[in-house]
Protein backbone atom coordinates (compact mmCIF):
# COMPACT_ATOMS: atom_id res chain seq x y z
CA UNK A 1 0.00 0.00 0.00
CA UNK A 2 1.66 3.60 -0.56
CA UNK A 3 1.48 5.72 1.96
CA UNK A 4 2.96 8.22 0.63
CA UNK A 5 2.01 9.68 -2.86
CA UNK A 6 3.60 12.64 -4.51
CA UNK A 7 3.34 13.86 -8.39
CA UNK A 8 4.84 16.75 -9.40
CA UNK A 9 5.00 18.45 -5.98
CA UNK A 10 6.11 21.82 -5.86
CA UNK A 11 6.70 24.45 -2.74
CA UNK A 12 7.44 28.00 -3.67
CA UNK A 13 8.30 30.96 -0.97
CA UNK A 14 8.20 34.57 -1.69
CA UNK A 15 11.30 34.35 -4.33
CA UNK A 16 11.98 31.11 -4.74
CA UNK A 17 11.01 27.53 -4.93
CA UNK A 18 11.97 25.02 -2.61
CA UNK A 19 10.63 22.03 -4.37
CA UNK A 20 10.50 21.91 -7.50
CA UNK A 21 8.14 19.27 -8.86
CA UNK A 22 8.96 15.98 -7.37
CA UNK A 23 7.39 12.53 -7.86
CA UNK A 24 7.41 9.90 -4.74
CA UNK A 25 5.59 7.14 -3.22
CA UNK A 26 6.65 5.29 -0.08
CA UNK A 27 4.97 1.89 0.75
CA UNK A 28 4.31 0.64 4.26
CA UNK A 29 6.48 -0.87 5.89
CA UNK A 30 9.46 1.00 3.99
CA UNK A 31 12.41 2.97 5.14
CA UNK A 32 12.86 5.53 2.65
CA UNK A 33 15.44 8.46 2.65
CA UNK A 34 15.52 11.65 1.09
CA UNK A 35 19.32 12.73 0.42
CA UNK A 36 20.61 15.60 -0.40
CA UNK A 37 23.11 18.93 0.60
CA UNK A 38 21.53 21.94 2.75
CA UNK A 39 18.59 23.83 0.72
CA UNK A 40 17.93 20.95 -1.62
CA UNK A 41 14.51 21.17 -0.54
CA UNK A 42 14.66 17.66 2.13
CA UNK A 43 13.48 19.83 4.73
CA UNK A 44 10.39 21.19 2.65
CA UNK A 45 9.39 17.92 1.65
CA UNK A 46 9.27 16.63 4.97
CA UNK A 47 6.74 19.65 6.03
CA UNK A 48 4.25 18.88 3.35
CA UNK A 49 4.35 15.31 4.03
CA UNK A 50 3.82 16.26 7.58
CA UNK A 51 1.07 18.60 6.66
CA UNK A 52 2.37 21.80 8.27
CA UNK A 53 2.99 23.11 4.58
CA UNK A 54 0.45 23.39 2.46
CA UNK A 55 2.14 22.63 -1.41
CA UNK A 56 2.18 25.15 -3.77
CA UNK A 57 1.15 23.18 -6.63
CA UNK A 58 1.03 19.28 -7.62
CA UNK A 59 -0.44 16.42 -5.92
CA UNK A 60 0.19 15.04 -2.38
CA UNK A 61 -1.60 12.34 -0.90
CA UNK A 62 -0.57 11.11 2.78
CA UNK A 63 -2.60 7.17 3.89
CA UNK A 64 -4.84 7.91 1.14
CA UNK A 65 -6.02 11.48 2.41
CA UNK A 66 -5.89 15.00 1.45
CA UNK A 67 -3.21 17.24 3.70
CA UNK A 68 -5.22 20.48 3.30
CA UNK A 69 -8.43 18.99 3.75
CA UNK A 70 -7.69 16.00 6.55
CA UNK A 71 -4.60 17.72 8.20
CA UNK A 72 -5.57 16.79 11.87
CA UNK A 73 -6.64 13.06 10.61
CA UNK A 74 -2.96 12.71 8.80
CA UNK A 75 -0.99 14.01 11.89
CA UNK A 76 -3.10 11.79 14.37
CA UNK A 77 -1.13 8.38 12.23
CA UNK A 78 2.22 10.17 11.45
CA UNK A 79 5.44 10.83 13.91
CA UNK A 80 7.32 14.19 13.33
CA UNK A 81 11.38 14.53 14.58
CA UNK A 82 11.93 17.94 13.61
CA UNK A 83 15.39 19.05 12.51
CA UNK A 84 15.71 21.38 15.34
CA UNK A 85 14.48 19.73 18.15
CA UNK A 86 10.99 21.74 19.81
CA UNK A 87 11.08 20.11 23.32
CA UNK A 88 9.01 21.61 26.33
CA UNK A 89 11.50 23.43 28.15
CA UNK A 90 9.11 24.19 31.18
CA UNK A 91 8.28 20.23 31.21
CA UNK A 92 10.29 17.60 32.79
CA UNK A 93 11.29 14.27 30.11
CA UNK A 94 8.26 12.31 30.96
CA UNK A 95 5.79 15.42 31.13
CA UNK A 96 7.36 15.59 27.30
CA UNK A 97 5.38 12.62 26.58
CA UNK A 98 2.79 12.59 28.71
CA UNK A 99 1.69 16.24 27.73
CA UNK A 100 2.36 15.69 23.93
CA UNK A 101 0.43 12.20 23.95
CA UNK A 102 -2.79 14.58 25.40
CA UNK A 103 -2.65 16.50 22.57
CA UNK A 104 -3.49 13.48 19.94
CA UNK A 105 -6.30 12.49 22.70
CA UNK A 106 -4.41 9.74 24.08
CA UNK A 107 -5.91 8.91 27.86
CA UNK A 108 -4.15 9.84 30.67
CA UNK A 109 -3.33 6.85 31.99
CA UNK A 110 -2.57 4.71 28.46
CA UNK A 111 -0.02 8.04 28.29
CA UNK A 112 1.45 7.00 31.52
CA UNK A 113 2.25 3.77 30.48
CA UNK A 114 3.39 4.48 27.05
CA UNK A 115 5.72 7.43 28.62
CA UNK A 116 7.90 4.65 30.59
CA UNK A 117 7.47 2.09 27.83
CA UNK A 118 9.31 4.58 25.40
CA UNK A 119 11.52 6.01 27.85
CA UNK A 120 12.99 2.78 28.43
CA UNK A 121 12.97 2.50 24.52
CA UNK A 122 15.20 5.19 24.41
CA UNK A 123 17.17 5.07 27.57
CA UNK A 124 15.88 7.66 29.14
CA UNK A 125 14.84 5.97 32.34
CA UNK A 126 16.96 7.35 34.82
CA UNK A 127 16.58 11.08 33.68
CA UNK A 128 12.50 10.45 33.26
CA UNK A 129 12.54 13.31 36.41
CA UNK A 130 14.85 15.78 35.02
CA UNK A 131 14.19 19.16 33.22
CA UNK A 132 15.23 19.20 29.00
CA UNK A 133 17.94 21.78 29.50
CA UNK A 134 20.64 19.65 30.68
CA UNK A 135 20.27 16.83 28.82
CA UNK A 136 23.17 16.28 26.16
CA UNK A 137 22.41 16.70 22.42
CA UNK A 138 21.73 12.69 22.38
CA UNK A 139 19.28 12.56 24.84
CA UNK A 140 17.33 15.33 23.53
CA UNK A 141 17.06 13.39 19.97
CA UNK A 142 16.72 10.43 21.83
CA UNK A 143 13.21 12.76 23.73
CA UNK A 144 12.21 14.13 20.82
CA UNK A 145 12.32 10.63 18.85
CA UNK A 146 9.88 9.01 21.87
CA UNK A 147 7.70 11.54 21.38
CA UNK A 148 7.55 11.09 17.85
CA UNK A 149 6.24 7.66 18.53
CA UNK A 150 4.01 8.15 21.34
CA UNK A 151 0.60 7.85 19.71
CA UNK A 152 2.19 4.59 17.73
CA UNK A 153 2.19 6.38 14.32
CA UNK A 154 2.25 4.31 11.23
CA UNK A 155 4.92 6.72 9.46
CA UNK A 156 7.47 8.07 11.10
CA UNK A 157 8.89 11.34 9.91
CA UNK A 158 12.67 11.94 10.81
CA UNK A 159 14.42 15.34 9.21
CA UNK A 160 18.29 15.01 9.97
CA UNK A 161 18.24 12.37 12.92
CA UNK A 162 21.32 12.74 13.78
CA UNK A 163 22.74 15.76 13.35
CA UNK A 164 25.20 16.96 15.42
CA UNK A 165 25.24 14.09 16.98
CA UNK A 166 29.04 11.99 18.42
CA UNK A 167 29.74 8.93 16.88
CA UNK A 168 27.98 6.89 20.06
CA UNK A 169 24.89 9.28 20.11
CA UNK A 170 24.57 8.84 16.57
CA UNK A 171 24.88 4.51 16.82
CA UNK A 172 22.28 4.72 19.51
CA UNK A 173 20.02 6.45 17.21
CA UNK A 174 20.51 4.01 14.39
CA UNK A 175 20.31 0.96 16.49
CA UNK A 176 16.67 2.48 17.60
CA UNK A 177 15.46 3.65 14.11
CA UNK A 178 16.93 0.57 12.96
CA UNK A 179 14.40 -1.86 15.49
CA UNK A 180 11.01 0.38 14.40
CA UNK A 181 12.20 -0.63 11.26
CA UNK A 182 11.99 -4.41 12.01
CA UNK A 183 8.73 -3.57 13.80
CA UNK A 184 6.83 -2.74 10.52
CA UNK A 185 6.62 1.07 10.91
CA UNK A 186 7.47 2.96 7.96
CA UNK A 187 10.46 4.96 8.41
CA UNK A 188 10.92 8.46 6.22
CA UNK A 189 13.89 10.30 6.63
CA UNK A 190 16.59 12.86 5.06
CA UNK A 191 20.12 13.22 5.91
CA UNK A 192 23.07 14.52 4.37
CA UNK A 193 25.05 11.62 5.80
CA UNK A 194 25.79 8.30 3.39
CA UNK A 195 26.58 6.10 6.00
CA UNK A 196 23.31 7.23 7.74
CA UNK A 197 21.12 6.31 4.02
CA UNK A 198 22.94 3.53 3.63
CA UNK A 199 22.78 2.17 7.25
CA UNK A 200 19.09 2.67 7.29
CA UNK A 201 17.13 3.32 3.61
CA UNK A 202 15.82 0.93 1.56
CA UNK A 203 15.05 3.62 -0.93
CA UNK A 204 16.12 6.47 -1.48
CA UNK A 205 16.32 9.80 -3.62
CA UNK A 206 18.65 12.29 -4.47
CA UNK A 207 17.34 15.82 -3.96
CA UNK A 208 19.41 18.89 -5.51
CA UNK A 209 18.05 22.52 -6.30
CA UNK A 210 14.30 21.21 -5.14
CA UNK A 211 14.89 18.20 -7.70
CA UNK A 212 14.89 14.55 -7.68
CA UNK A 213 18.61 13.82 -9.65
CA UNK A 214 18.52 9.99 -8.57
CA UNK A 215 16.54 7.37 -7.38
CA UNK A 216 16.93 3.98 -6.30
CA UNK A 217 18.24 1.37 -3.24
CA UNK A 218 21.74 2.68 -1.51
CA UNK A 219 23.50 -0.77 -3.75
CA UNK A 220 21.68 0.25 -6.66
CA UNK A 221 22.54 4.06 -7.02
CA UNK A 222 26.11 3.16 -6.11
CA UNK A 223 26.40 0.68 -9.31
CA UNK A 224 24.57 2.91 -11.37
CA UNK A 225 26.91 6.29 -10.83
CA UNK A 226 29.88 5.40 -9.48
CA UNK A 227 32.56 2.77 -9.43
CA UNK A 228 32.94 -0.85 -7.54
CA UNK A 229 35.74 0.76 -6.14
CA UNK A 230 38.05 3.63 -5.44
CA UNK A 231 41.62 4.33 -5.45
CA UNK A 232 42.82 7.64 -3.77
CA UNK A 233 45.70 8.52 -4.37
CA UNK A 234 48.60 11.44 -2.48
CA UNK A 235 51.74 13.03 -4.00
CA UNK A 236 53.79 15.08 -2.60
CA UNK A 237 53.96 17.98 -4.17
CA UNK A 238 51.83 21.28 -4.14
CA UNK A 239 49.74 20.68 -6.83
CA UNK A 240 48.22 17.22 -7.83
CA UNK A 241 46.97 18.29 -10.96
CA UNK A 242 50.34 17.59 -12.90
CA UNK A 243 49.87 13.83 -12.67
CA UNK A 244 46.07 13.79 -13.92
CA UNK A 245 47.25 13.65 -17.49
CA UNK A 246 49.71 10.85 -16.56
CA UNK A 247 46.67 8.88 -15.20
CA UNK A 248 44.72 9.21 -18.00
CA UNK A 249 42.85 6.10 -18.86
CA UNK A 250 43.25 4.48 -15.74
CA UNK A 251 39.87 3.71 -14.58
CA UNK A 252 36.51 5.39 -15.48
CA UNK A 253 36.84 8.66 -14.20
CA UNK A 254 39.15 10.36 -12.28
CA UNK A 255 38.80 13.52 -9.93
CA UNK A 256 41.52 15.56 -9.17
CA UNK A 257 40.71 17.44 -5.78
CA UNK A 258 43.55 19.82 -3.65
CA UNK A 259 44.81 16.86 -1.66
CA UNK A 260 44.46 13.81 -3.76
CA UNK A 261 43.24 11.68 -6.85
CA UNK A 262 40.63 9.46 -6.79
CA UNK A 263 40.06 7.30 -9.47
CA UNK A 264 36.69 5.79 -10.14
CA UNK A 265 37.56 1.87 -10.62
CA UNK A 266 35.96 -1.55 -11.39
CA UNK A 267 39.05 -3.30 -9.70
CA UNK A 268 41.05 -1.38 -6.96
CA UNK A 269 44.37 -3.54 -7.18
CA UNK A 270 44.51 -3.90 -10.76
CA UNK A 271 44.37 0.18 -11.02
CA UNK A 272 47.11 0.73 -8.46
CA UNK A 273 49.34 -1.96 -10.77
CA UNK A 274 48.73 0.12 -13.10
CA UNK A 275 49.76 3.35 -11.25
CA UNK A 276 52.77 1.44 -10.57
CA UNK A 277 53.11 0.59 -14.11
CA UNK A 278 53.54 3.56 -15.16
CA UNK A 279 56.31 4.59 -12.66
CA UNK A 280 54.45 6.70 -10.36
CA UNK A 281 54.69 6.86 -6.65
CA UNK A 282 52.19 8.47 -4.85
CA UNK A 283 52.79 9.29 -0.87
CA UNK A 284 49.65 7.19 -0.21
CA UNK A 285 47.77 5.28 -1.71
CA UNK A 286 43.78 3.52 -0.04
CA UNK A 287 41.60 1.38 -1.98
CA UNK A 288 38.40 1.14 -0.73
CA UNK A 289 34.78 0.52 -1.45
CA UNK A 290 32.48 2.90 -3.43
CA UNK A 291 30.17 4.74 -1.23
CA UNK A 292 27.35 6.75 -1.22
CA UNK A 293 29.44 9.49 -0.95
CA UNK A 294 30.77 9.14 -4.03
CA UNK A 295 27.29 8.78 -5.61
CA UNK A 296 26.12 11.90 -3.83
CA UNK A 297 29.51 13.94 -4.45
CA UNK A 298 29.37 12.80 -7.78
CA UNK A 299 25.79 13.88 -8.27
CA UNK A 300 25.42 17.03 -6.30
CA UNK A 301 29.35 18.23 -6.99
CA UNK A 302 31.42 19.37 -4.64
CA UNK A 303 30.77 23.08 -4.22
CA UNK A 304 29.30 24.25 -1.17
CA UNK A 305 25.97 25.38 -0.84
CA UNK A 306 24.23 26.99 1.50
CA UNK B 1 -17.96 37.80 15.58
CA UNK B 2 -18.33 35.22 17.79
CA UNK B 3 -20.62 33.88 15.67
CA UNK B 4 -18.19 33.93 12.75
CA UNK B 5 -15.43 31.88 15.14
CA UNK B 6 -17.74 29.30 16.61
CA UNK B 7 -19.27 27.26 13.63
CA UNK B 8 -16.07 26.42 12.44
CA UNK B 9 -15.01 25.48 16.04
CA UNK B 10 -17.71 23.32 15.99
CA UNK B 11 -18.07 21.59 13.36
CA UNK B 12 -14.67 19.92 13.75
CA UNK B 13 -15.06 17.12 16.32
CA UNK B 14 -12.34 17.40 18.95
CA UNK B 15 -11.54 20.68 18.48
CA UNK B 16 -12.50 21.66 22.54
CA UNK B 17 -10.81 18.35 23.79
CA UNK B 18 -7.56 19.70 21.84
CA UNK B 19 -7.90 23.61 23.23
CA UNK B 20 -7.90 21.66 26.78
CA UNK B 21 -4.92 19.50 25.70
CA UNK B 22 -2.94 23.17 25.08
CA UNK B 23 -4.39 24.31 28.53
CA UNK B 24 -3.19 21.09 30.03
CA UNK B 25 0.15 21.94 28.68
CA UNK B 26 0.31 25.19 30.48
CA UNK B 27 -0.61 23.43 33.86
CA UNK B 28 1.85 21.02 33.46
CA UNK B 29 4.33 23.72 33.16
CA UNK B 30 3.03 25.45 36.39
CA UNK B 31 6.07 25.67 38.89
CA UNK B 32 7.05 27.70 41.73
CA UNK B 33 8.32 30.16 39.52
CA UNK B 34 5.13 30.68 38.18
CA UNK B 35 3.32 31.14 41.41
CA UNK B 36 5.60 34.40 42.28
CA UNK B 37 3.72 35.29 38.94
CA UNK B 38 0.56 35.12 40.20
CA UNK B 39 0.87 36.60 43.50
CA UNK B 40 2.33 39.30 42.27
CA UNK B 41 -0.77 39.57 39.57
CA UNK B 42 -3.31 39.91 42.36
CA UNK B 43 -1.40 41.92 44.66
CA UNK B 44 -0.88 45.16 42.03
CA UNK B 45 -4.42 46.25 42.11
CA UNK B 46 -5.04 45.35 45.73
CA UNK B 47 -2.09 47.72 46.32
CA UNK B 48 -2.95 50.18 43.86
CA UNK B 49 -6.61 49.74 45.95
CA UNK B 50 -4.63 50.94 49.42
CA UNK B 51 -2.86 53.23 48.05
CA UNK B 52 -5.09 55.22 45.68
CA UNK B 53 -8.30 54.11 46.88
CA UNK B 54 -7.78 54.60 50.47
CA UNK B 55 -4.76 56.48 50.69
CA UNK B 56 -5.51 59.23 47.82
CA UNK B 57 -9.15 58.57 48.96
CA UNK B 58 -9.29 59.73 52.17
CA UNK B 59 -7.79 63.22 50.85
CA UNK B 60 -9.98 63.32 47.57
CA UNK B 61 -13.44 62.62 49.88
CA UNK B 62 -16.56 61.60 48.83
CA UNK B 63 -17.86 61.58 44.85
CA UNK B 64 -20.76 62.66 43.01
CA UNK B 65 -21.77 60.51 40.47
CA UNK B 66 -23.12 61.83 37.14
CA UNK B 67 -26.77 60.69 38.66
CA UNK B 68 -26.18 62.30 41.73
CA UNK B 69 -25.38 59.53 43.93
CA UNK B 70 -22.61 59.78 46.49
CA UNK B 71 -19.89 57.44 46.80
CA UNK B 72 -16.50 56.89 48.82
CA UNK B 73 -13.42 57.25 46.51
CA UNK B 74 -12.27 53.63 47.15
CA UNK B 75 -15.92 52.07 45.68
CA UNK B 76 -15.37 54.49 42.69
CA UNK B 77 -11.55 53.05 41.64
CA UNK B 78 -12.13 49.59 43.20
CA UNK B 79 -14.22 48.27 40.13
CA UNK B 80 -11.52 50.27 37.62
CA UNK B 81 -8.72 48.07 39.47
CA UNK B 82 -10.51 45.45 38.82
CA UNK B 83 -11.16 45.95 34.73
CA UNK B 84 -7.58 46.67 34.49
CA UNK B 85 -5.98 44.01 36.65
CA UNK B 86 -8.07 41.70 34.45
CA UNK B 87 -6.42 42.98 31.80
CA UNK B 88 -3.27 42.82 32.67
CA UNK B 89 -3.81 39.12 33.35
CA UNK B 90 -4.81 38.45 29.88
CA UNK B 91 -2.85 40.46 28.40
CA UNK B 92 0.35 38.91 30.10
CA UNK B 93 -0.03 35.58 29.20
CA UNK B 94 -1.50 36.22 25.74
CA UNK B 95 1.40 39.13 24.96
CA UNK B 96 4.69 37.88 26.12
CA UNK B 97 4.13 34.54 27.72
CA UNK B 98 2.16 33.73 23.84
CA UNK B 99 5.42 35.52 21.96
CA UNK B 100 7.81 33.65 23.57
CA UNK B 101 6.16 30.05 23.04
CA UNK B 102 5.35 30.85 19.66
CA UNK B 103 8.84 31.96 18.61
CA UNK B 104 11.45 31.62 21.17
CA UNK B 105 10.38 27.88 22.71
CA UNK B 106 9.01 27.06 19.33
CA UNK B 107 6.37 25.23 21.30
CA UNK B 108 3.79 25.28 19.01
CA UNK B 109 5.92 23.53 16.00
CA UNK B 110 5.90 20.82 18.34
CA UNK B 111 2.38 20.56 18.69
CA UNK B 112 0.68 21.43 15.29
CA UNK B 113 2.61 18.44 14.16
CA UNK B 114 -0.08 16.60 16.41
CA UNK B 115 -4.03 17.03 14.82
CA UNK B 116 -4.25 20.47 17.33
CA UNK B 117 -4.15 22.70 15.05
CA UNK B 118 -3.36 26.56 15.38
CA UNK B 119 -6.74 28.02 16.11
CA UNK B 120 -7.10 25.40 18.37
CA UNK B 121 -3.93 26.52 20.21
CA UNK B 122 -5.25 29.90 20.22
CA UNK B 123 -8.40 29.24 22.04
CA UNK B 124 -6.48 26.82 24.64
CA UNK B 125 -3.79 29.61 25.36
CA UNK B 126 -6.70 32.46 25.93
CA UNK B 127 -8.87 29.92 28.10
CA UNK B 128 -5.60 29.35 29.85
CA UNK B 129 -5.45 33.72 29.93
CA UNK B 130 -8.61 33.35 31.73
CA UNK B 131 -7.95 30.43 34.42
CA UNK B 132 -5.13 33.03 35.99
CA UNK B 133 -6.79 36.59 34.93
CA UNK B 134 -10.29 34.87 36.91
CA UNK B 135 -7.99 33.51 39.55
CA UNK B 136 -6.87 37.33 40.42
CA UNK B 137 -10.31 38.88 39.57
CA UNK B 138 -11.85 36.20 41.94
CA UNK B 139 -9.66 37.11 44.77
CA UNK B 140 -9.86 40.82 44.16
CA UNK B 141 -13.27 40.75 44.28
CA UNK B 142 -13.52 39.32 48.05
CA UNK B 143 -10.90 41.92 49.35
CA UNK B 144 -14.11 44.29 47.91
CA UNK B 145 -16.43 42.69 49.67
CA UNK B 146 -14.69 42.36 52.70
CA UNK B 147 -14.17 46.13 52.29
CA UNK B 148 -17.54 46.46 52.44
CA UNK B 149 -16.96 47.94 48.51
CA UNK B 150 -19.93 46.30 46.57
CA UNK B 151 -22.56 43.25 47.88
CA UNK B 152 -21.70 39.60 47.51
CA UNK B 153 -24.61 39.30 45.23
CA UNK B 154 -22.89 42.47 42.69
CA UNK B 155 -19.46 40.67 43.18
CA UNK B 156 -20.59 37.68 41.21
CA UNK B 157 -22.21 39.41 38.55
CA UNK B 158 -19.01 41.76 38.54
CA UNK B 159 -17.06 38.44 38.39
CA UNK B 160 -19.15 37.65 35.44
CA UNK B 161 -17.72 40.77 33.33
CA UNK B 162 -14.58 40.42 34.45
CA UNK B 163 -14.68 37.81 32.87
CA UNK B 164 -15.77 38.58 29.84
CA UNK B 165 -12.98 41.41 29.73
CA UNK B 166 -10.22 38.85 30.22
CA UNK B 167 -11.71 37.35 26.87
CA UNK B 168 -12.05 40.19 24.91
CA UNK B 169 -8.31 41.89 26.14
CA UNK B 170 -6.80 38.29 25.84
CA UNK B 171 -8.04 37.75 22.33
CA UNK B 172 -6.96 41.66 21.47
CA UNK B 173 -3.61 40.85 22.93
CA UNK B 174 -2.85 37.65 21.00
CA UNK B 175 -3.74 39.07 17.78
CA UNK B 176 -1.77 41.58 18.75
CA UNK B 177 1.41 39.65 19.63
CA UNK B 178 1.09 37.83 16.35
CA UNK B 179 2.25 41.33 14.57
CA UNK B 180 5.35 41.88 17.03
CA UNK B 181 8.62 41.22 15.36
CA UNK B 182 10.97 41.40 18.73
CA UNK B 183 10.77 42.18 22.31
CA UNK B 184 11.33 45.72 22.03
CA UNK B 185 7.73 45.88 20.00
CA UNK B 186 6.37 44.65 23.52
CA UNK B 187 7.56 47.99 25.16
CA UNK B 188 4.67 49.85 22.57
CA UNK B 189 2.03 47.26 24.00
CA UNK B 190 3.04 47.96 28.00
CA UNK B 191 2.53 51.73 27.51
CA UNK B 192 -0.48 51.47 25.74
CA UNK B 193 -1.42 49.62 28.81
CA UNK B 194 -0.32 52.12 31.19
CA UNK B 195 -1.69 54.94 29.13
CA UNK B 196 -5.18 52.95 29.38
CA UNK B 197 -4.72 52.18 32.70
CA UNK B 198 -4.40 55.86 33.47
CA UNK B 199 -6.95 57.68 31.29
CA UNK B 200 -10.00 55.01 31.16
CA UNK B 201 -12.35 56.47 33.76
CA UNK B 202 -10.11 54.80 36.54
CA UNK B 203 -8.88 57.04 38.98
CA UNK B 204 -11.07 59.80 38.17
CA UNK B 205 -14.55 60.00 36.15
CA UNK B 206 -14.11 60.50 32.26
CA UNK B 207 -16.34 63.33 32.17
CA UNK B 208 -13.69 65.60 33.97
CA UNK B 209 -11.95 65.28 30.48
CA UNK B 210 -12.72 67.92 27.82
CA UNK B 211 -15.15 66.70 25.37
CA UNK B 212 -12.59 65.62 22.85
CA UNK B 213 -10.60 63.63 25.20
CA UNK B 214 -13.61 62.37 26.73
CA UNK B 215 -15.24 61.25 23.75
CA UNK B 216 -11.68 59.45 22.98
CA UNK B 217 -10.98 57.75 26.24
CA UNK B 218 -15.11 56.62 26.28
CA UNK B 219 -13.49 54.50 22.74
CA UNK B 220 -11.00 52.42 24.72
CA UNK B 221 -11.73 48.92 25.58
CA UNK B 222 -10.52 50.05 29.09
CA UNK B 223 -12.99 52.52 29.33
CA UNK B 224 -15.86 50.15 28.30
CA UNK B 225 -14.49 47.25 31.03
CA UNK B 226 -14.74 49.63 33.81
CA UNK B 227 -17.67 51.39 32.88
CA UNK B 228 -19.58 47.74 32.72
CA UNK B 229 -17.91 46.52 36.22
CA UNK B 230 -18.61 50.03 38.33
CA UNK B 231 -21.95 49.97 37.25
CA UNK B 232 -22.33 46.46 38.23
CA UNK B 233 -20.06 46.99 41.35
CA UNK B 234 -21.92 50.43 42.32
CA UNK B 235 -25.47 49.85 40.71
CA UNK B 236 -26.68 51.53 37.84
CA UNK B 237 -26.90 48.95 35.42
CA UNK B 238 -28.43 50.39 31.91
CA UNK B 239 -28.65 50.63 28.29
CA UNK B 240 -24.95 52.00 27.81
CA UNK B 241 -23.65 48.27 29.84
CA UNK B 242 -25.61 46.52 26.90
CA UNK B 243 -23.42 48.61 24.57
CA UNK B 244 -19.69 47.93 26.64
CA UNK B 245 -20.90 43.91 26.46
CA UNK B 246 -21.38 44.26 22.58
CA UNK B 247 -18.01 46.12 22.16
CA UNK B 248 -16.33 43.61 24.03
CA UNK B 249 -17.76 40.55 22.55
CA UNK B 250 -16.90 42.08 19.27
CA UNK B 251 -13.19 42.56 20.33
CA UNK B 252 -12.83 39.13 21.41
CA UNK B 253 -14.28 38.00 18.48
CA UNK B 254 -11.89 39.77 15.95
CA UNK B 255 -9.12 39.07 18.01
CA UNK B 256 -9.46 35.51 18.14
CA UNK B 257 -10.60 35.45 14.61
CA UNK B 258 -7.10 37.56 13.55
CA UNK B 259 -4.82 35.05 15.89
CA UNK B 260 -6.28 32.03 14.91
CA UNK B 261 -5.49 33.23 11.20
CA UNK B 262 -1.77 35.12 11.72
CA UNK B 263 -1.03 31.60 13.48
CA UNK B 264 -1.80 29.75 10.58
CA UNK B 265 0.36 31.92 8.14
CA UNK B 266 3.39 32.33 10.64
CA UNK B 267 3.35 28.83 11.56
CA UNK B 268 2.27 26.83 8.35
CA UNK B 269 4.21 28.03 5.88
Amino acid sequence: MTLIHARGLVKRFEGFTAVDGIDVDVERGEAFGFLGPNGAGKSSTMRMIGCVSPPTGGVLRILDMDPLRDGPKIRARLGVCPQLDNLDLELTVRENLTTYARFFGIPRKVARRRADELLDFVQLTERADSKVEPLSGGMKRRLTIARALVNEPEIVLLDEPTTGLDPQARHLVWERLFRLKQQGVTLVLTTHYMDEAEQLCDRLVVMDGGKIVAEGSPRALIDEYSTREVVELRFNVESQDVFADKLAGVGERLEVLPDRILLYVADGDDAVAEVQRRALSPASVLVRRSSLEDVFLHLTGRTLVD
Amino acid sequence: MVTLVLPRLVSFEGAGRRSASVVERNAASLRTAYWLVLISGFLEPVLYLFSIGVGVGALVGDLTLPDGRIIGYAAFVAPAMLASSAMTGALSETTFNFFGKMKFMKLYDGMLATPVRPIEIALGELAWAMIRGNLYAAAFLVVMVLMDLTTPSRALAAFAAAVLVGFAFGGAGMALSTYMRSWQDFDLIASAQFALFLFSGTFVPAQAYPSILRWLVEATPLYRSVDLIRAISIGGVGWVQAVDVVYLLAVFGIGLTIAGRRMEKLLCK
